[in-house]
């Protein structure tokens, strides 16, 4: 069972996010970088099936030469190897383009099973996982919560709005992970050590055969950022008893803010 | 940042470790030292990941790192917890280690491999009442009574009391012999006549269940001996050698917490219309406490270091203790100040840092200790340079 996930190196949820001075991009600078939280849940679940079924975990990410980083934190939690795609090109593009990078370099990586996040956190477009299972002709299940493997079938368990739905396909395959599907493991320090002796390939798109020309005119791109609206301070409703106090309250209600 | 002595794992490492931390102790850290509570819960997380074996060997189940990775994970894990930063460093540097360095094969096996895993928790029983700084005015005894010891002690603010399964006693087996007739024997919680005293009210580590110990004609059999007969305070010296790069990599962590409190404070807090921040005198603070953690850094990356290349790291570690300690005191103090009447109140946790750093310059030798030691090692040092000259 070789599984392949696809990892995204993100700013930390807890970061503070400033807007760049060009207005369509974000300060990184002092930005904390860890893996999506999303991804970090598909490492896990990849680690759980190679444990039961033997096997292989190959991280597979695009991105700038410091996701190496957070590949490296997969090694340490556990993965066999990694494979970073990294191009001065792709600074940038879109999900799409992303995920026809994936898929190229998906195909010259055996792997029986993709899992990726649901999305990642920064840019929260919910698109890659499901173009790299398109662009390799393979079915995907999203938001899965549980997953079993038997005779080259997967059996997911997927939320959807109120329940949850089972959902079956042929392997190969690709799932996208939701909260709830594992705890992920924290790397011990055994595994912290042996992680820099483990293989991360550095790949450019000349390397996966792909013309840098192709991906010069993404087809979508940011045309501005703006953070969200200041918060606005409570206000505090006056009266001299509670009855007061609450008839001033559904006043408010009804007639500022128009709640009904 | 690039620094000196570092290598790409242990950038790795520091950053791993200081997720878990992050993640598990953050958490709940200013909650365990106001209820002066032991976490089990993010003890018995740790143990499986190897922070209870990090220099012990891979085949007794330890993670067998060098000691720069040591004083790494003993910064960061204090820089969130003091109290459990200090149970890490006794329990990995003073109780495993002198059993690594001095026990024989059958002790490491029956010992340090359910230490190493966090099964066991170990403790170092040296402080008595009436003997702290002069070890070698102890009053227990071990006396050999055929194939056994029988052990008579009072051992004060141990660290991990209140836990400890597998404690390093300090005690005379030849009371006739002055110093060169103490030795460490190792008694076990359980054993009959092993009483853990009420857990010590403390200022600060709260969270750690520092007690006293007594043993009361309790009987260990005589292969619980480590090492030499009579060779309890040289193993005491190397096992607090190694035990204050721990110390001060713990200070280092209080330190480093606190300038980040303190900095995320004077760039929010608006005083005379401006942040905090803005204001020279503030500054001055700031470039204080900054220079005070990377000079305390560079010492202990030094020490741990040397002690990797197998090069004498005496006086390296007590100058690195003694350092550490005392710029933990500084930083802790001018934290609190640039919080102003906030810095003073258990609402924020400069007021835990504070109080924490306060000990480091007391346990595993007092600052006033160190500087003999560093007196000492440097005048041999410069003497016998003289010499050879």
């Amino acid at each position: 069972m070789d599984v392949l996930v696809l990892l995204k190196q993100v700013p930390s949820t807890e970061s503070i996010i400033e807007i760049a001075g060009d207005g369509v991009s974000i300060k990184t600078d002092d930005l904390k970088w860890v893996i999506n939280p999303y991804d970090e849940l598909a490492v896990e679940e990849a680690l759980r099936l190679r444990e039961a079924h033997g096997g292989t975990v190959t991280i597979l990410t695009v991105g700038r030469e410091k996701a190496a980083e957070a590949i490296r934190t997969a090694l340490a939690m556990g993965a066999d190897k990694g494979v970073l795609v990294s191009d001065p090109v792709l600074e940038g593009c879109d999900p799409l383009c992303t995920a026809k990078v994936l898929a190229a370099a998906a195909k010259e990586i055996p792997f029986d099973l993709i899992i990726a996040g649901q999305r990642a956190v920064d840019d929260d477009a919910y698109m890659v996982g499901s173009a790299v299972a398109e662009a390799l002709g393979i079915p995907s299940i999203t938001m899965v919560i549980k997953e079993e493997i038997s005779e080259n079938r997967i059996q997911c368990q997927k939320t959807i709005d109120g329940g949850v739905a089972v959902v079956e396909a042929p392997l190969p395959a690709l799932i996208t992970t939701q909260r709830g599907l594992n705890e992920p493991r924290y790397a011990s320090l055994p595994g912290i050590m042996k992680a820099k002796k483990k293989p991360l390939d550095s790949k450019t798109l000349a390397d996966l055969g792909l013309d840098p020309q192709t991906f010069t005119a993404f087809k979508m791109k940011i045309v501005a950022l703006n953070p969200p609206p200041e918060r606005k301070g409570g206000q505090v409703v006056e009266g001299e008893t509670a009855q007061e106090k609450a008839r001033e309250l559904v006043r408010i209600l009804h007639e500022e803010a128009k709640v009904f | 940042m690039t620094e000196p002595f570092l290598t790409a794992k242990h950038r790795i490492l520091r950053r791993s470790v200081r997720s878990f931390c992050d993640r598990e102790l953050s958490p709940i850290a200013a909650q365990i030292d106001q209820e002066a509570r032991f976490p089990w819960e993010v003890i018995e997380k740790m143990g499986p990941l190897k922070y209870f074996g990090i220099q012990a060997s891979r085949e007794l189940g330890g993670a067998a790192l060098d000691s720069l990775s040591y004083a790494i994970i003993i910064e960061e894990v204090s820089r969130i917890s003091a109290a459990i930063g200090l149970c890490l460093s006794v329990h990995n540097s003073v109780a495993v280690f002198p059993i690594m360095a001095f026990g024989t094969a059958e002790q490491q096996q029956r010992w340090v491999s359910e230490l190493a895993r966090g099964q066991k928790i170990g403790a170092f029983c040296l402080t008595e009442p009436n003997a702290g700084s002069d070890a070698s005015g102890i009053s227990a005894t071990a006396i050999q009574e055929g194939d056994h010891y029988r052990v008579n002690a009072n051992k004060v603010f141990v660290t991990n009391g209140g836990v400890a399964d597998i404690c390093l006693i300090f005690a005379r087996t030849d009371p006739a012999a002055g110093r060169k007739g103490i030795s460490v024997v190792v008694v076990e919680r359980g054993t009959p006549g092993f009483v853990v005293g009420d857990l010590e009210d403390l200022c600060g580590v709260r969270a750690n269940p520092v007690s006293s110990i007594r043993l009361y004609d309790c009987c260990v059999p005589k292969e619980n001996l480590l090492g030499q007969s009579g060779t309890g305070l040289q193993i005491g010296l190397v096992a607090l050698d190694t035990g204050r790069i721990g110390i001060a990599a713990q200070a280092l962590g209080i330190a480093q917490a606190s300038m980040e409190e303190a900095i995320r404070y004077a760039n929010q807090r608006q005083q005379f219309g401006v942040p905090l921040s803005r204001h020279q005198v503030i500054q001055m603070m700031i470039a204080d406490m900054a220079t005070q953690v990377d000079a305390a850094r560079m010492m202990i990356y030094r020490a741990a270091w040397l002690k990797d290349q197998h090069q004498t790291f005496t006086k390296a570690s007590a100058q690195a203790k003694l350092f550490a300690a005392e710029a933990a005191g500084k930083v802790t103090d001018l934290a609190v100040q640039i919080h102003g009447g906030y810095g003073y109140s258990k609402a924020y946790a400069v007021e835990r840092y504070y109080r924490d750093a306060r000990v480091t310059r007391i346990y595993e030798g007092t600052s006033e200790i160190h500087r003999m030691v560093i007196a000492r090692e440097a005048q041999k040092e410069i003497m016998s340079d003289l010499h050879i000259a």
